[in-house]
């Protein structure tokens, strides 16, 4: 996928999954939509990076539901949680009531069971095996009490947290 | 070619549709959405449709245009933020919504298609998704079972034609096309260009005629696009 269109070469026809407009570049290939999820479905793409709602030490993520409230569909964030081998959510530590995103057990309807290997958050990297999240490495300036406080769900800490080099 | 293909427009395409039918329709998000036969079926007043397509159209374009005029009693489909009428009825209970994961939506079509009644996909296991479907579990992992989707009329747009139904697809407008031209018992393709047979490439096509029952080609094609996205000529 190339970069967005000059103006005035948008092509209607030519879109990414956030129906944007963008570019071709050489080597590109179009094919159909059962197509696009036979490569992710047949595990021929490894890492998925995507945005969470909730996700549980368990790594059950919660991303595409609030019930009675925000009706958007799931799109393709099943299919792709459910088939990646390594699936990596990107979100912030805390929701915006400052309530913590990373649970015991999501409240909010799954989009995937057991399927979330790492969290990165605006506080700290952290991976998710045997039930706990267990903390990696903490962002610039924020400390481990921090992160502790931001997480609802069994936070493992080992002696020495690096923070990351950005 | 035997069996005569062409229509001369949406309505020609469009006749045989009833009130209560199920349609499938081509597209995702406004990309590759026959607006033709959608501006037809909004002219004809059909009601209590179930429309299967990924995604439900904007508030005054696309399917959008048939919710206003509440002619759709069911929408499947994988996504439908971009539309306030489509949540609206939706919550209101005035619309039935089955939301489905996207690759497997695709694959009903297709499967529908194919003549493969159900398979297996580990896609929305341990989720709603998954509430009363059974469950078989391969190479260590979860599948849920999912049954194939066809419908009465499928409704495609494509970029080239030609009088036997075959058909090109233009870039990211191929999306959801292909897939449901094979799921209709009847299926429509409106082309922005049709041609007559041999001027296609065989090597090129991308939907064998064989599935395809009337053709024609559209006009004033007015491709909305959701999200302008550019830079700037420097």
């Amino acid at each position: 996928m190339g970069s967005f269109p000059f103006e005035g070469d948008e092509d209607a026809d030519l879109i990414n999954a956030g129906k944007q407009t963008i570019t071709a570049l050489p080597g590109a290939v179009f094919f159909d939509s059962a197509m696009s999820f036979a490569m992710i479905r047949g595990q021929h793409v490894q890492l998925t990076v995507l945005g969470a709602m909730e996700v549980s030490q368990n790594g059950d993520i919660a991303n595409w539901k609030i019930p009675g409230k925000m009706v958007k569909g799931m799109g393709g964030a099943m299919d792709l949680v459910a088939s990646a081998d390594n699936i990596i959510v990107a979100m912030m530590h805390t929701n915006r009531a400052g309530e913590s995103k990373l649970l015991a057990d999501c409240s909010l309807p799954l989009t995937g069971v057991a399927c979330v290997k790492k969290v990165v958050t605006n506080l700290a990297c952290l991976e998710i095996k045997d039930g706990a999240f267990h903390l990696l490495e903490r962002a610039p300036g924020v400390t481990v009490e921090e992160i502790k406080a931001a997480t609802a769900g069994k936070l493992i800490i080992p002696d020495e947290v690096p923070e990351m080099k950005l | 070619m035997a069996i005569h293909k062409v229509v001369s427009n949406a309505q020609e395409a469009c006749e045989g549709i009833e009130s209560g039918m199920t349609l499938m329709l081509g597209g995702f998000g406004l990309c590759g959405i026959p607006e033709n036969s959608i501006a037809h079926l909004v002219k004809m007043g059909v009601k209590d449709l179930t429309c299967i397509s990924n995604n439900a159209g904007v508030d005054d374009f696309g399917l959008g245009l048939l919710l206003q005029g509440k002619q759709i009693k069911k929408m499947i489909s994988s996504y439908v933020g971009e539309n306030d009428e489509f949540e609206r009825q939706m919550l209101s209970g005035e619309l039935e919504v089955d939301l489905i994961p996207q690759g497997s939506l695709a694959e009903r079509c297709r499967a529908g298609g194919a003549g493969i009644p159900a398979f297996f996909t580990p896609a929305g296991y341990g989720t709603e998704v998954g509430e009363g479907k059974e469950v078989r579990v391969f190479n260590g992992k979860p599948h849920i079972l999912e049954h194939a989707l066809t419908a009465d009329y499928a409704i495609v747009r494509a970029w080239k034609g030609d009088t036997a139904g075959n058909l090109i697809f233009k870039a990211t407008a191929r999306n959801f096309n292909p897939v449901m031209a094979m799921a209709g018992k009847i299926t429509i393709a409106e082309v922005e260009e049709l041609v007559p047979i041999g001027e296609l490439d065989p090597n090129e096509i991308h939907t064998p005629g064989i599935f395809v029952q009337r053709i024609f080609q559209g006009k004033s094609y007015e491709k909305r696009i959701e999200q302008r996205t550019v830079k700037p000529r420097s």
